[in-house]
């Protein structure tokens, strides 16, 4: 992936300016350093949105599971963002989430069209040990890997990392995939329902990158070509299950617990069953496993995410010169 | 209950059962009591009739800690003793069901000992939750796990405080013993806590055997931590919380807490410190479920507990 000049990969990116930005927070109601960050700045009590080149606007996405501190009330939210859902027919019975989809849809897309805003920053917290991880949903990756780039050298209290998804933005399910550019910020590890100091802390400082440089870039910052390491997504593995039951018969094996974005070897310990048992990672490959047992994950069948390590030479990027946009900054 | 010299003589402990699944999303208790309904080998000992038991079934399905109401505060006189109806609320069908199956609370029938699982996400290692002081079995039995395990292989809550003692699920059973391990989160389950979990409770089973077959406890002295306080979050007028957990304080459970020892962190960035009068333990330190009972931690206090010498009675 580390061909210069090609489609993908041009010699250099240019966008417009970036002026109306999105911070989004409970997304997942039982999320708390998220919410509660969205929830302070929509009181009116934190500051740090403003920037000189735009403000950023706090969004609670989820308001009905917050208020009840669970994922989600009756379907995952964060799973309802897909072209195809947005644009559902309405229903009086619809579950409350593609109701507030659609709501969000309004307020800050149509996704995929000019009108909608520019970028969102999905706050999000993890039961896994991924630290800082950058959550890049779409396929259009340039400007979130400098963001990611210009994060992770920045922040020293935690590890960053960036996770590819390379999802078609109309099959992009998340909140983020509403604005024309987005990132998700997924900080662990943290129990739902739970607020610990060290991961608001961790997100905060994150988050006020995220904002730092989209107003870097705004101002006319360039960032020259660089490399990045990331990790492009590869398959969903479940946990093993009784095959009558359907019951879990292992978890995470301790050696592999807390390791995410650690290498996986051919043959080295995946689960523990219950019984004591040791299962091994039978792949022909080494991977880089992340969403290590994540708690919301049960229910999708998801023990842990695979993910191939990747080297990406990505293009320079600058403000688009002729910026039509720049009349947009207000 | 016949006294000797330093010690009592108590009938042998032929009924246990082992809960796991009191609040649906701690899943070291689910996961355990399902692999031991299953196959039950690893908690069966000889003479003893071991029952490993769902709690809350309802809750366990859907992943949550209680359906309607928590079960584990639902063993009162009032509940236990209302009629039956449709309509009442699930953890109250279940609370009477539980009394039916392994009580009734305070009789001659009621189970010799009810061991209940539990996970936290605060950071007390292995906890027993003891509610009276005076059970000397039950002390003998932690005294026993400490001196084969180690000191530090497990902590003592004693919690007999008039207002926050409640009425938990194993008070149905005549020596009740809460085990609460972590940290772990809710709906999560890690293998170290599971095998941390199963230690403790081989051990406590290996008591009990040891026990039945006539084994003499001699009289100890056991180091607990007494309940002293809860306290909550500072909140805004709202009731909304404006604070968090200071992180000089996240994740020391049972480690000395002095006045004048930073608490909380408020989100506009102060530091609240602790007012209270002299040195305390605390624990619970930032669990999940306690945000909704209004509590961020509890402080507790070390004292040394005298058990008396055990011995089975002998007819």
């Amino acid at each position: 992936m580390n061909q210069e000049g090609n489609a993908f990969n041009p010699p250099h990116q240019s966008l417009p300016p970036f002026s109306r930005v999105i911070v989004s927070g409970g997304t997942h109601g039982n999320e708390l350093a998220g919410l509660y960050l969205a929830k302070q700045w929509l009181q009116g009590k934190a500051r740090g949105l403003e920037r000189q080149t735009f403000s950023a606007k706090a969004v609670l996405s989820n308001p009905r599971a917050s208020e009840v501190c669970r994922r989600y009330v009756d379907v995952d939210l964060n799973r309802c963002f897909t072209t195809e859902c947005l644009n559902s027919p309405d229903a009086d019975d619809m579950p409350y989430e593609i109701h507030r989809a659609k709501e969000l849809n309004v307020l800050l897309g149509p996704k995929g069209s000019e009108q909608a805003v520019d970028f969102i920053c999905d706050l999000h917290n993890t039961t896994s040990n991924m630290g800082v991880s950058i959550l890049v949903y779409q396929d259009c990756h340039c400007f979130s890997l400098h963001m990611f780039k210009y994060i992770q050298s920045h922040v020293k209290s935690a590890p960053v990392y960036c996770a590819i998804f390379n999802t078609p933005k109309d099959r992009a399910y998340s909140l983020d995939a509403v604005a024309k550019y987005g990132i998700a910020l997924e900080v662990g590890p943290q129990p739902q329902g739970v607020l610990r100091a060290d991961i608001l802390s961790h997100m905060a400082e994150a988050l006020k990158l995220v904002l730092d440089f989209i107003d870097l870039y705004n101002q006319g910052t360039e960032f020259p070509s660089c490399e990045v390491e990331a990790y492009v997504k590869d398959k969903d593995f479940d946990f093993p299950r009784d095959p009558v039951t359907g019951e879990l018969t292992a978890t995470i094996h301790p050696e592999r617990q807390d390791q995410d974005f650690q290498v996986m070897n051919p043959g080295d310990p995946l689960f523990q069953t219950f019984d004591g048992k040791t299962v091994n990672y039978s792949g022909s490959q080494p991977t880089y496993p992340f969403f290590i047992n994540e708690a919301a994950y049960y229910e999708k069948k998801v023990a842990f995410s695979s993910s191939n390590k990747v080297s990406i030479r990505i293009p320079a990027l600058r403000l688009q010169a002729s910026a039509g946009g720049a009349n947009r900054i207000s | 209950m016949t006294t000797y010299l330093n010690g009592v003589s108590l009938p042998p402990s032929k009924r246990v059962s082992i809960f796991g699944g009191t609040h649906g999303n701690e899943m070291t208790g689910v996961t355990l009591v399902r692999q031991w309904i299953k196959n039950g080998a690893e908690v069966q000992r000889a003479g003893v009739l071991v029952t490993p038991f769902i709690a809350n079934p309802k809750a366990v399905e859907r992943r949550v800690r209680y359906i309607d109401q928590d079960l584990n505060r639902a063993f009162t006189p009032e509940i236990l003793s209302l009629v039956e109806r449709k309509d009442l609320p699930c953890e109250v069908k279940q609370a009477q069901e539980i009394n039916r199956l392994f009580g009734p609370k305070g009789s001659k029938d009621a189970y010799d000992v009810i061991f209940d699982l539990h996970n936290t996400t605060s950071n007390m290692g292995c906890t027993f939750i003891l509610e009276n002081s005076g059970d000397d079995f039950i002390l003998q039995m932690v005294n026993y796990i400490k001196c084969t395990l180690g000191q530090s292989s497990c902590h003592v809550l004693l919690n007999e405080h008039p207002e926050l003692k409640y009425e938990t699920t194993r008070s149905v059973a005549k020596h009740a013993v809460g085990l609460e391990v972590g940290p772990q989160p809710q709906g999560v389950i890690r293998s170290d806590i599971l095998k941390s979990t199963r230690q403790i409770l081989k051990y406590a089973l290996d008591f009990i055997q040891l026990f039945n077959k006539g084994e003499e406890f001699a009289a100890c002295d056991l180091e607990v931590y007494v309940l002293d306080a809860s306290v909550d979050y500072p909140r805004d007028q709202h009731g909304d919380i404006s604070a968090m957990i200071h992180p000089h304080l996240q994740d020391r459970d049972w480690q000395p807490l002095c006045p004048g020892d930073a608490i909380f962190l408020t989100f506009d960035g102060k530091t609240i410190y602790y007012e209270g009068e002299g040195t305390v333990y605390p624990t619970f330190i930032n669990e999940a479920a306690y945000y909704e009972k209004h509590r961020a931690f509890v402080t507790t206090r070390k004292k040394v507990l005298p058990a008396k010498g055990v011995k089975i009675r002998t007819v």
